[in-house]
């Protein structure tokens, strides 16, 4: 196969551009903005971007603006289906209530790490 | 190139694109690349309940850094041909 005929890498995004889209991010953050340009890493430029932080089945919208993504951090671009998106299942809250509701998980995450550690020498598996 | 040239021989096939993050995704292969970035359409998730915000995605591209496995369909690996282009390609 000679090189010439080979598409260059990430040229699929061209079929996504001017969509909005779900962009995961690495670190499980969950970005959704309109593609407006891209390139062969996957760095990214979203429009009118909003994170959309999920807590279970609670959600909320953190408006971002115009955002520009390095492509090392990018797991997948969704492309969203209009008619389902926010999922019916999900249930839109306040920012502030989200937040909360975040500091809460982690806080209990911390006291089952913490008990675990004590209980080590139980051997549960 | 090799891989990129077997998994173009796969489009139309539907796979599951296991990622480093855990998160598995069944799809249509629609398209790959030489980073082999995966494009799949009518994609589903493999334990969908824990993963609430993909219900909204029909069809997604999956950056190939994140990939850890693709599953294939059964029979879809010629090993015989593999093999041989595998020799031809190290003999460049």
């Amino acid at each position: 196969m000679s090189l010439d005929e080979v598409p260059p890498p990430g040229a699929a995004l061209v079929e996504e551009l001017d969509k909005r889209l779900l962009v995961q991010l690495r670190d499980g953050r969950k970005i959704v903005g309109i593609l407006r340009s891209f390139d062969q890493f996957a760095n990214l430029v979203l429009e009118g971007a909003v994170e959309r932080i999920i807590v279970g089945i609670l959600y909320a919208e953190d408006p971002l603006g115009l955002y520009v993504v390095r492509g090392e951090n990018v797991v997948l671009l969704g492309d969203i289906d209009p008619a389902h998106d926010p999922p019916a299942i999900l249930q839109k809250v306040s920012l502030a209530e989200i937040r909360q509701i975040q500091r809460d998980e982690k806080e209990q995450e911390k006291i089952k790490k913490t008990m675990k550690a004590r209980m080590d020498f139980l051997e549960f598996d | 190139m090799l891989f990129y040239s077997y998994f173009k021989t796969l489009v139309g096939k539907q796979v599951t694109v296991e990622l480093k993050n855990d998160l598995a995704i069944t799809g249509t292969l629609h398209s790959v690349d030489q980073y082999l970035n995966i494009k799949l359409n009518n994609v589903h998730v493999v334990n969908e309940q824990k993963y609430p915000h993909m219900m909204s995605v029909r069809n997604c591209f999956i950056r190939g850094s994140v990939v850890r496995y693709v599953q294939l369909p059964p029979g879809s690996v010629d090993v015989e041909l593999l093999h041989d282009a595998t020799r031809r390609e190290a003999r460049g």
